[in-house]
């Protein structure tokens, strides 16, 4: 039972740890996502600028163009695992497939530097939203993980701890009954013993002191006899004194 | 947490944005249509036109329907007609992410986790 109290305590204390540097992270994450939020703005705004800057050279709307020219996806998306004191937190990673390019012709007759130049802008927006999104991603996890270890942290310590010193409480005062209880009996036998002991020794005493007395009594055994057995104990000692 | 198990197998974004939004993320090569006999696009393009149902069943169909999606991203206009769809989703994958877009400057107020960010910190 003690060593259940201690290994709470030792798991108590490691959980807390736990989420101490998981609140840490999370603290970190969310500054960071306060701030990817905002630089996230601007490249918006430059990108669509940009944007605006092909449908001037081209003159004309692309987006049509571009959302039936639109095939397989150039620009994907990578998870990979990052460990934080036993969590495992995902982080997205962008990369671009080799090989297929679905714009070819879009700008070919007029504005294809515009739209280069906007590819790439995009493609950079693209690259701090995906960087935003797995920030964001360790944010949800971590805030389910922190609240599920905190949720251990308080349990152990508002109820294990307290249940377990209970019943070693409990125990302990148990035992300390149980001593006591023997502690009387051990009293009273002792006593009861003592007592016997006296008795006994009284009885004895008794016993030699009568045994003295008939001894006396026995000087005189004639007149006893002539007394007839008319003492039923004294006839009884009669024998005693043969050996 | 059984999410951490199909994330391996989520590499494409998905945009449901207006016009300029989703045609900028397109030719930065996000766009994608899947194998023929469903043709679907990961990006829906909505307009003052769109009916706010098509852009719940858009948001669901990237969301919970399709299994290689990773990121969501949302124009913060159009999230704000699905908003009560956008604070109540809590999963970790795919992760919705709002944009601004060209028209609608960003408002950091109305973005669910930045709220949630704020109202962590207490302000």
């Amino acid at each position: 039972m003690k060593a259940k109290l201690k290994g709470a305590e030792t798991g108590h204390s490691l959980l807390k740890r736990k989420s101490e540097a998981l609140t840490k992270r999370f603290r970190e994450i969310t500054r960071r996502i306060d701030e990817a939020k905002r630089k996230m703005g601007r490249v918006m705004q430059i990108a669509s600028l940009s944007l605006a800057e092909v449908t001037y050279a081209v003159g004309g709307n692309i987006g049509y163009q571009i959302q039936e020219s639109a095939k397989s996806a150039r620009f994907r998306i990578r998870a990979k695992q990052e460990n934080v004191s036993g969590v495992l937190l995902p982080a997205f990673e962008s990369y671009l497939t080799e090989g297929n390019n679905d714009f070819a012709m879009t700008g070919l007759g007029k504005g294809g530097q515009q739209v280069q130049r906007c590819r790439e802008t995009y493609a950079r927006a693209v690259e701090a939203l995906v960087e935003l999104a797995s920030l964001q991603t360790a944010f949800v996890i971590l805030d389910e993980v922190i609240k599920v270890v905190n949720r251990r942290v308080n349990a152990i310590e508002h109820v294990i701890i307290p249940r377990t010193e209970n019943t070693i409480k409990y125990i302990n005062s148990e035992l300390d009954e149980i001593d006591r209880e023997e502690f009387y009996r051990l009293k009273k036998v002792a006593n009861k013993k003592k007592l016997d002991n006296a008795t006994a020794e009284a009885d004895r005493e008794h016993r030699t002191e009568e045994n003295a007395a008939m001894g006396e009594e026995n000087e005189a055994p004639a007149q006893e006899q002539a007394a007839g057995p008319a003492d039923l104990l004294a006839a009884e000692e009669d024998e005693d004194v043969i050996f | 947490m059984s999410s951490q198990t199909d994330f391996r197998d989520r590499q494409f974004l998905a945009v449901i944005g207006d016009e300029d939004s989703v045609t900028g993320l397109l030719l930065a090569g996000i766009g994608h249509v899947t194998a023929p006999p469903d043709n679907q696009k990961n990006f829906l393009v909505v307009d003052s036109k769109t009916d706010t149902s098509a852009i719940e069943a858009a948001f669901d169909r990237f969301t919970t329907e399709r299994k290689d999606i990773g990121i969501v991203l949302i124009n913060q206009h159009i999230a704000d007609r699905i908003r009560h769809r956008i604070d109540t989703y809590t999963q970790a994958f795919p992760t919705v992410l709002e944009i601004p877009s060209k028209d609608h400057p960003y408002d950091p107020e109305k973005d669910s986790v930045l709220r949630r960010v704020r109202r962590l910190f207490g302000e």
